[in-house]
């Protein structure tokens, strides 16, 4: 029965169909998260005792740097499925990644930039944690100019899907790069679950904030792969069906 | 809490409220792209099949 739904998944029509029913569901889910975040974040929790209210700029700049992370896992993930199976699919899911990840690193760089500037006194400085951060957006606008470039669309993804794949050694530099370096940056506060340094009225809007982003990219992947779909498949009987329709 | 005190952000409403903001103009503009693309090539593609189907016939 699994095997029958991933078979069934990895068609483009299957995929369209079933994506638009669940793009509405996610982007409410969302919603209703990011409105629950913003109010326990902005409104409930109490300012910080060194950082006053500055420091719910960390209700955004928080899950946006982890989801920089994540988006690109996924987007390796999908181009090593894509290079290895030549499932057409996962090479859409990881150029679709691509463009998302390559924003959530630049809101993840320039909040913490604003973030700096009153606390550190400083917009930016070129610490492990910032500069490997820097060097993920360049891998992402690299992905995504590396894609554009090659016009064949199957050899471009087979090219991306290497490069991804090479970049994933970034991933653990950015994150164990507050540990072993001296950063100016501070050091985990919520990864470390046996006790976590940090209080729950303030921890709640961090993970309603961070579930909120995930859902996030997760229906935004969607529009953009539905997008990608259409364009390779723009000869198929179904797509030109659905394009006179609307 | 009055709303004064809430925008006023205890003196870090400019890095406050731009942060949020430009937030809010990234999740946007996330949404609005795909929306936009996808009525194009929509329309790209219906045009192209219209042409096709004139030629041919």
């Amino acid at each position: 029965m699994f095997n029958n739904f991933f078979h069934k998944m990895a068609s483009p029509k299957y995929f369209y169909r079933i994506s638009g029913i669940l793009i509405p569901w996610l982007a409410a889910g969302s919603a209703l998260l990011f409105l629950a975040g913003l109010y326990y974040g902005l409104v409930k929790a109490p300012p910080d005792y060194q950082q006053g209210d500055s420091y719910r700029i960390m209700f955004i700049h928080v899950p946006a740097a982890w989801m920089s992370m994540f988006i690109y896992m996924v987007m390796a993930g999908a181009g090593a499925i894509g290079l290895i199976w030549r499932i057409k699919l996962a090479e859409i899911m990881a150029i679709s990644s691509a463009t998302i990840g390559a924003w959530f690193t630049f809101l993840a760089l320039v909040t913490g930039s604003i973030w700096g500037k009153p606390m550190w006194g400083t917009w930016w400085v070129w610490d492990a944690r910032l500069t490997s951060e820097l060097i993920l957006l360049f891998l992402y606008l690299g992905v995504i100019a590396l894609y554009n470039a090659i016009d064949d669309k199957r050899t471009a993804a087979r090219a991306v899907a290497i490069l991804a794949l090479v970049g994933v050694v970034n991933i653990p530099i950015i994150h164990y790069s507050v540990e072993w370096w001296n950063t100016l940056h501070q050091g985990p506060t919520v990864t470390k679950f046996d006790k976590p340094s940090i209080h729950l009225s303030m921890l709640i809007p961090l993970l309603q904030m961070a579930v909120a982003f995930k859902l996030y990219y997760a229906f935004v992947v969607l529009m953009r792969a539905r997008c990608e779909v259409l364009e390779r498949e723009r000869n198929t009987g179904w797509v030109r069906e659905l394009a006179e329709k609307t | 809490m009055n709303l004064n005190e809430f925008f006023h952000m205890g003196g870090y409403a400019f890095y406050v409220w731009t942060s949020y903001g430009i937030a809010l103009f990234v999740l946007l503009i996330n949404v609005i792209l795909p929306i936009l693309q996808r009525k194009k090539i929509l329309g790209r593609i219906a045009r192209a099949a219209r042409r096709t189907r004139r030629n041919t016939a």
